[in-house]
């Protein structure tokens, strides 16, 4: 009785809901077939557009003329580690000026080589030794030491930075719930989903074409993971430990820095990691706004379209981040495991046999290194390129291939993305802020309708509507494709160990490649445009597709799928009505982040030539028009806050359903 | 009638100790202005009151008073609100109503500075999962309290040295946690809670994370260390049999309210309410009962030994059932004040006596 009860309570609203989607549905409809009668609702008026941009301009040309001391010493500051840096591991010290100027060398490639073999070593043993150790001396045998010294110098001084603010940010945000609220966690939002891009022109402005702006990015990006990871490793401390520094009578200071801080440490070396990877990806990034190094000899390149040189450059990005994810990992990974007793000896060398060592071999080999200059630069004899076999590998596959992409690609822009890019650059932008709206009042009630609503009109406003549409057009369909790929790999890596020991280190590499990567090995064999952007968008974005649909259908409580077993289930039946719904919500997160990491990649596609708000952003940063770019960033932020507050309220919706 | 007073009897002498720790009408509510609304109704609220203003009570209208040198259980099932009440002692929470005396002196009106100098010196507490510092090692662990009050390395090295002597550790100074089991680990913290001197010890289900053997065995390690220590004891446990091996008196909590204060064996013979009779139901009643509940008055016939009033039944049932004559119950002095008869012990051992106890 009960149960029929309910169901006939539970079905009106749905009914409700249906009705009211179908309403939405069909007055949208008519507003696009009547889209002549009615063109204020389908493109926003010109004349209406809210000059956001010329505001901006206008602010930043204000703190440009009025902050400049301010602006100046903080390039200054930042200059000095900085330069240190940059000349330790690239550059030289030069000491004096002109001809009798004493130079101290930099570091010896042979010692920074020895000590990634040693760092390895200690972290992770043998296998990490030559995995790290490798990719360094891969760096120095193929050319590319000087550019890549100059990006890990950037990152030693951007990650100490991101690190600390991160904590210091992360312990406010902890230790007053307001602050979190309404500072910490809006300002996360915006800096993770406002494209890398858009951070530049500001940066550019402020601080000028130098190395110095390109850090600030760098750290403005690559902090959020630290201030996240802070707050969760504190909250996550145990309460029994909270209370026994309570009861221990630790001061608030002693209580955080002795006993809640060395407790979380395992969290918190996560975010390091996460902050280096970013870093890394800012700093390639960055090398637009003069943080050379590694990612401007890529640009250099790609602009040049020499895609031998820009294949080298990037595989030597791809090996400084495999050996830096590598190392971070591991050196996490041994503080979660936590440490084990061993002889503690008074002597220093021997209490840090390994740190020992490291500055042992540094300064002999760059001792050496003044004498010998084989030590000082890598010798030319040793050093080979593989430029010309990369250019003869795409010259074969271009000759002998180039009917069949050109077909795959024409057939794709005609049948595919033409006709869906109409559909979206023609959609009502009336229409688009009331079915948002719509949605986000069944998922998540008024505030979110409101939210959403207000972001989506803000793209209109600006008069940036098309450019959006263009967006979400080429964002979704990566984002759909990346899923259509990635989801079955995931299923398939759940339901085999097999399988997933072979899918786990791809993935893990995937991850791990600044985006610039993608974009080099399509634009070579499908040259510039849409297709390119969406090939190497979707490569991005498979990844969370695949790992959380695994990790969502390995996290069903076995003993759920027990019972499933011991009712009667045949497999199929125990997979598509026992694990997967209750992975749903874990694979709609994957989805979710498939759409966030699509949109970020996007936008850097707009290096090869999209028509889309990424370049307009790009545009913007070559004119050092920071109104335009902001704005335009604004409105790629909050395309990916839509679709991320959407997701997260369906998510969580499923989740309480479940329980 | 005799049993309901005699029991009183049994605790007398211990009430001539100082009270150390006292409770007087300790309110823990939650909610939205659960502050205002017992200050409203003057301390004095019901359940229903409570659930009508949309309020928890984690912890009603409690009294008790603990005795220096007493080893003090709060016995009660999960949700309870056992846990609540022992940090409400600590002010680890802070009570809503009511007052927590540490020798005499209102806990909640001291200064922070003075809180931390009290739970610096005055107060150890032991926690459930043991709540050890991942980063230290045992020596840095129990050395951990004394170094927050800025004491120099070599004088709480040798401190902590001392306590690790203690609760039989040596050897594993430099061992970290995750390399200990778990009541090695619950030794370190043991240790680490003792090492400050505390006068007062909570003990928050310091081994209920153990397994059963274990348990035992950090049981009568915890009694060898009182009977060299003297500690007070807060202990916190869900397990009745525990409570009853190592309580000096038993308080009973049920939602939130402590519904009986008493030693074992009074809480055995006398339980308040079905509640608390449906605890002490599978009690070993051999081992809590003592000779001066049992006992009846002398009717002349021939005894074949003595026991004091207040040993436990089965410390001479063996004997007794085998003499097959009654035993004198006699006092100090070796005046006989009754007499146990063995068809009572039998009784007993044969759970024939518990209509006549629990009505």
């Amino acid at each position: 009785m009960t149960v029929t009860a309910n169901a006939s309570e539970a079905r009106p609203p749905v009914q409700r809901w249906l009705l009211v989607w179908a309403l939405a549905l069909a007055a949208v409809l008519v507003v696009f077939l009547l889209q002549d009668g009615l063109p204020w609702a389908v493109n926003y008026p010109a004349e209406a557009v809210v000059p956001v941009a010329d505001w901006v301009s206008a602010l930043m040309r204000w703190i440009k003329s009025n902050l400049s001391w301010l602006t100046r010493s903080i390039t200054a500051v930042l200059g000095v580690p900085l330069d240190f840096a940059l000349n330790l591991l690239a550059k030289s010290f030069k000491i004096g000026h002109g001809a009798d100027a004493y130079v101290l060398p930099r570091l010896s490639w042979v010692g920074v080589c020895a000590s990634a073999f040693i760092a390895g070593h200690a972290a992770g043993g043998r296998k990490l030794s030559l995995l790290v150790g490798g990719c360094f001396l891969y760096i120095a045998l193929f050319g590319q030491w000087t550019s890549a010294m100059l990006t890990l110098a950037l990152i030693s001084i951007a990650v100490p930075f991101c690190i600390v603010t991160g904590l210091f940010a992360g312990i406010w945000a902890w230790r007053k719930p307001w602050a979190e609220r309404l500072i910490i966690s809006p300002a996360l939002d915006l800096m993770q989903t406002i494209p890398t891009f858009a951070y530049l022109i500001p940066m550019l402005l402020l601080f000028g074409n130098s190395p110095v702006s390109a850090m600030i990015a760098t750290a403005i990006f690559a902090t959020p993971p630290m201030v996240r990871a802070t707050m969760l490793g504190l909250s996550r401390v145990p309460s029994e430990i909270d209370d026994f520094s309570e009861m221990a009578g630790c001061t608030a200071r002693q209580k955080l820095w002795r006993v809640l801080l060395p407790s979380a440490r395992p969290t918190l070396m996560v975010g390091v990691n996460q902050v280096i990877m970013l870093a890394l990806n800012m700093v390639i990034i960055a090398s637009m706004i003069g943080a050379g190094g590694l990612g401007y000899d890529v640009l250099l390149a790609l602009r040049a379209l020499k895609v031998g040189e820009a294949m080298e450059a990037g595989l030597a990005i791809v090996a400084l981040a495999i050996a830096l994810d590598r190392l971070s990992q591991a050196i996490a990974h041994k503080q979660a495991k936590g440490q084990t007793h061993q002889a503690v000896s008074p002597v220093f060398w021997r209490r840090y046999p390994h740190l020992t060592l490291v500055v042992a071999i540094l300064a002999a080999t760059t001792l050496i290194s003044l004498y010998v200059p084989a030590f000082a630069a890598v010798p030319k004899a040793i050093t080979f390129t593989t430029a010309p076999l990369w250019k003869a590998a795409v010259n074969w596959i271009t000759i002998n291939f180039f009917d069949v992409i050109e077909a795959f690609r024409v057939a794709l822009i005609l049948n595919v993305l033409n006709p869906l890019r109409a559909f979206c650059e023609g959609f009502p932008w009336l229409g688009a802020v009331a079915l948002l709206g719509l949605a986000g009042y069944q998922l998540g009630g008024l505030r979110l309708a409101a939210l959403v609503a207000a972001l989506t009109a803000f793209c209109a406003i600006t008069g940036l509507w098309e450019k959006t549409m263009a967006t979400v057009y080429l964002c979704g369909i990566s984002a759909f494709i990346a899923c259509l790929i990635g989801i079955p790999i995931g299923l398939a890596a759940a339901r085999s160990d097999r399988f997933e020991k072979i899918v786990t280190p791809i993935i893990d590499t995937l991850q791990v490649l600044p985006s610039f990567c993608f974009i080099i090995p399509v634009v070579m064999l499908f040259r510039v445009g849409d297709v390119t952007a969406m090939i190497a968008t979707v490569a991005f974005a498979v990844v969370p597709a695949i790992r959380y649909t695994n990790h969502g259908i390995r996290q069903v409580p076995p003993a759920l799928i027990e019972a499933a077993k011991v009712s009667g289930c045949t497999p199929r039946q125990t997979f598509f009505r026992v694990q997967l719904p209750l992975a749903l919500p874990e694979i709609m997160l994957g989805v979710n982040q498939t759409i966030l990491m699509a949109l970020a990649m996007i936008i850097i596609c707009a290096m090869v030539g999209t028509r889309d708000l990424g370049q307009e952003v790009f545009i913007a940063l070559s004119k050092a028009d920071s109104g335009r770019g902001i704005v335009a960033g604004l409105a790629i932020a909050f395309i990916g806050i839509v679709a991320d507050r959407l997701f997260n309220a369906w998510t969580a919706k499923a989740r309480a359903r479940l329980g | 009638m005799t049993e309901a007073t005699e029991p009183q009897a049994v605790g007398t002498p211990k009430d001539a100790r100082p009270i150390k720790l006292a409770c007087r009408n300790v309110w823990k509510l939650f909610g939205s202005n659960a502050a205002s609304f017992i200050r409203e109704r003057d301390g004095k609220a019901s359940m229903a009151d409570v659930t009508a203003a949309g309020l928890v009570g984690a912890v009603r209208a409690v009294d008790l008073e603990i005795r220096q040198g007493e080893i003090f259980i709060i016995m009660g099932l999960s949700g309870s609100g056992k846990s609540t009440l022992v940090r409400c002692m600590s002010r680890l929470v802070e009570p809503t109503h009511g007052k927590v005396e540490f020798e005499g002196n209102d806990l909640l009106k001291i200064s922070d500075a003075a809180l931390i100098e009290l739970r610096r010196h005055r107060m150890g507490m032991v926690f459930q999962n043991f709540a050890l510092l991942p980063h230290l090692n045992v020596l840095d662990n129990i050395a951990f309290p004394l170094s927050i009050q800025g004491q120099d390395r070599p004088t709480r090295e040798a401190r902590a040295r001392e306590v690790i002597e203690l609760v039989g550790l040596r050897g594993r100074e430099h061992f970290y946690p995750r390399e200990l089991s778990g009541g090695q680990q619950q030794r370190v913290g043991i240790a680490r809670s003792l090492a400050t001197k505390p006068e007062i010890w909570f003990l928050d289900e310091p081994f209920s994370a153990l397994d059963p053997l274990i348990r035992r065995e950090m049981q009568d390690e915890l009694m060898r260390l009182q009977t060299m220590l003297h500690k007070t004891i807060v202990f916190i446990t869900h397990d009745f049999d525990e409570a009853i091996r190592l309580a000096d008196r038993i308080a009973i909590m049920k939602d939130g309210e402590v519904i009986q204060i008493g030693t074992p064996e009074q809480l055995v013979v006398n339980p308040a309410t079905d509640y608390v009779a449906e605890f002490t139901r599978d009690v070993d009643r051999a081992k809590v009962i003592s000779a001066r509940s049992l006992m009846r008055a002398c009717d002349g016939t021939e005894h074949g030994g003595t026991v004091s009033p207040d040993a436990k039944i089965a410390s001479f049932s063996a004997s007794i059932v085998a003499s097959g004559k009654p035993f004198a119950v006699v006092n100090g002095t070796g005046k006989p004040i009754g007499e146990v008869t063995p068809q009572a012990v039998i009784g007993l051992l044969a759970g024939l006596d518990k209509p006549r106890v629990g009505a």
